[in-house]
């Protein structure tokens, strides 16, 4: 057994983005994107919508055939593009599951809670008799906090952070190792959020779950993540220990976005320096050379129009694309 | 006469819906002055859009009103036909909504839509408008705005389109500014720049802000008197500094700790508010929170808790307050003389 559960190497993911022969164009979602995931870790992603972090995530459970790149799981390998080597999904599929964002989007509204959760079970052939499926069902409602009663209802008669547990339950019913939670709190209550995450942790805890935590909420991936990746339009910009990355941020991007994060003290509000970005993110479909982020960076020169910047391991565990490391710090 | 620019007195207003009562308001009381910031807080559902937009005159079918004054800038707006509401709407007061993908109208250009109000609300020709609507691109921090006139929202990014929106809210000199959400469907450096010109704006023009919010953190940056609503009702309001460093309400206490910190290297739980926000068809019949209280008492489920004073504004709804009051009133201020 492996240390890491979860090797991604030079990920790539490009979507048709209009246009015929020579002049078909790419929307460049996830560019040469890599990292690993120990066992019972949980990795942090995050950056602003359109930068490929959701995409990164889907692109993992080959919901998405990818583009580019390698994907090893407890080192078998999923995906090599270049090798042209492609496993069979169904036995993975109960390796790997996923939460998605939207609770109200992502049940069907004509099925049971418990058919939502037993359909994982019946397609992977995991109970014998019916009295077994339903047992499982009730053991994975009450990990997440829901009891038997439940089982019958209807997914429009819960609110949603009923819906969002309803859909960490599906995920769970298969007894997964590692789990894609694809933004699984940003559509609840904020008084919710935290009985979410908290469960997050106890059944990581309990079960000795790896995630992959994809969210935009800085604040809460810090939280439940032992590390924290930074995607910028496509691409990796720095990557961390999460108390590293929030205290000691070494790529411009990764400073400006942790000075916005609105801070709920008025004092220290004050007192705070934004480093306020100008412009937006341009469009994926036709990325700025070199350097993704130098159309908003405050450092940006000629370098960083004509090199793409590595992708370097600056302090032990700590990784960044930057080639002005130096002078912004 | 008042010398508030708003002052909402025991407002109480109700959706009837197939289902039953909602009972959306229950006794709000508001009031701003000139160049103030209101922030209001809660989740989804406790009535602070509705309080807003009914300021507006926009409370929607199957609303009503039933109880209550709502005075704004001279006019008693309960009172007001649709005709009058129509004058003040867009010129005196007006609204940024939370989404600004689909508040603005596809099918017109940018400068189209920034005219309208301002043709609408004064004598100006269009050649005249047309000006004023590209000094209000510039104000809002839009480069090349006579290009932008010309273009369709379809063109214009998330965060253009908002600045798009502040602009036309801000085209006749608003007294009141009401943001509903303005930066929630927004990413956060964006969000940051919104914020950021939010507040340059108002000490520029001097309007005053309510804020509509879930994030605790945005009303921390901008806001000088907050609203904490929950179930359609002001469980506490006061300062910035009253809410966040000497919270009084349960549910005000909890949301503060609900945060995550970024600012902590061990790791420590989050304390959430246990429960789910309450049905709103069915409340409950004394404290909305009760049943979510970690401190709830016997009173607290039989009866409305009275309001509670701290000071000029603080103040909270609430039973244990009451017993607080009751037992070191003589000590409160003893703490304050000194």
């Amino acid at each position: 057994m492996s240390e890491k559960l979860v090797q991604v190497e030079h990920l790539r993911q490009y979507f048709p983005g209009g246009g015929f022969g020579k002049n078909k164009k790419y929307i460049q979602a996830v560019d040469d994107v890599s990292f690993t995931i120990d066992r019972g870790e949980t990795l942090g992603l995050v950056g602003e919508s359109g930068c490929g972090k959701t995409t990164t995530g889907r692109t993992l459970l080959r919901l998405y055939e990818p583009t580019g790149g390698r994907f090893l799981y407890n080192d078998e390998v999923i995906f090599d593009v270049e090798k042209k080597q492609y496993a069979d999904m169904l036995p993975f599929r109960k390796k790997m599951q996923i939460v998605f964002q939207d609770p109200y989007a992502s049940l069907d509204p004509r099925m049971t809670i418990g058919d939502i959760i037993g359909e994982a079970i019946d397609v992977h052939k995991m109970a014998s008799s019916k009295k077994e499926r339903y047992d499982i069902i009730i053991e994975m409602l009450s990990h997440v906090g829901l009891n038997s009663e439940h089982a019958n209802r209807y997914p429009h008669e819960f609110s949603g952070g009923q819906r969002q547990r309803v859909g960490i339950a599906r995920a769970l019913a298969v007894r997964p190792e590692f789990i894609v939670c694809d933004e699984p709190i940003s559509a609840l209550d904020v008084s919710i959020q935290a009985q979410v995450i908290n469960m997050f942790e106890d059944l990581q805890a309990e079960m000795g779950l790896t995630y992959l935590f994809i969210a935009h909420d800085l604040s809460a991936v810090k939280h439940i993540s032992n590390r924290i990746g930074v995607m910028y339009l496509g691409r990796m910009v720095e990557l961390a220990d999460s108390y590293e990355l929030i205290t000691r941020p070494l790529h411009p991007y990764t400073k400006s976005l942790i000075s916005a994060i609105p801070v709920a003290d008025p004092k220290k509000a004050k007192e705070s320096q934004r480093i306020v970005l100008g412009g937006d993110v341009p469009s994926p479909l036709n990325p700025p050379s070199g350097c993704r982020f130098r159309t908003r960076c405050p450092y940006a020169d000629e370098r960083c129009a004509a090199e793409t910047p590595e992708w370097k391991e600056l302090e032990k565990g700590h990784f960044a694309a930057c080639h002005h490391i130096d002078k912004c710090n | 006469m008042s010398d508030y620019l708003v002052d909402i007195k025991n407002e109480r207003l109700s959706f009837f819906t197939p289902a039953g009562e909602v009972k959306a308001l229950n006794d709000v009381s508001i009031h701003l002055k000139q160049g103030e910031v209101l922030g209001i807080v809660g989740e989804s559902g406790s009535g602070k859009s509705v309080t807003a937009y009914s300021l507006m005159g926009l409370t929607a079918h199957p609303g009503k009103l039933l109880g209550g004054s709502l005075y704004f800038n001279g006019h008693q707006i309960e009172q007001l036909s649709e005709k009058e509401m129509r004058k003040i709407r867009g010129n005196e007061v007006s609204i940024i909504f939370q989404d600004p993908m689909t508040s603005l109208n596809p099918v017109y250009t940018i400068g189209n839509q920034i005219m309208e109000a301002i043709l609408l609300h004064t004598n100006k020709t269009r050649a005249q408008a047309k000006e004023r609507a590209k000094e209000l691109l510039e104000l809002v921090g839009i480069n090349e705005p006579e290009k932008r006139l010309k273009q369709h929202p379809h063109e214009l990014s998330g965060g253009m389109r908002q600045r798009v929106m502040i602009a036309i809210a801000l085209a006749c000199e608003p007294k009141l500014l009401i943001a509903d959400e303005p930066t929630t469907a927004l990413d956060v450096t964006i969000q940051a720049q919104i914020l950021e010109l939010m507040v340059e704006l108002k000490n520029k023009l001097g309007m005053a802000i309510i804020m509509i919010t879930h994030d605790l953190g945005v009303v921390a940056s901008m806001c000088e008197r907050i609203a904490v609503m929950y179930a359609g009702r002001i469980v506490e309001y006061g300062t910035a500094e009253d809410i966040f460093y000497h919270p009084k309400h349960q549910y005000t206490k909890g949301l503060i700790r609900s945060i995550p910190r970024l600012d902590t290297k061990d790791h420590e739980r989050l304390v959430p508010i246990e429960g789910t926000p309450v049905d709103m068809l069915n409340p409950p019949k004394g404290c909305p929170f009760a049943p979510r209280c970690e401190e709830c008492m016997k009173i607290c489920l039989r009866q409305m808790p009275p309001v509670t004073n701290f000071g000029e504004v603080h103040y909270t709804q609430c039973w244990l307050n009451q017993k607080e009051e009751f037992e070191t009133s003589s000590h409160e201020k003893g703490a304050a003389d000194e």
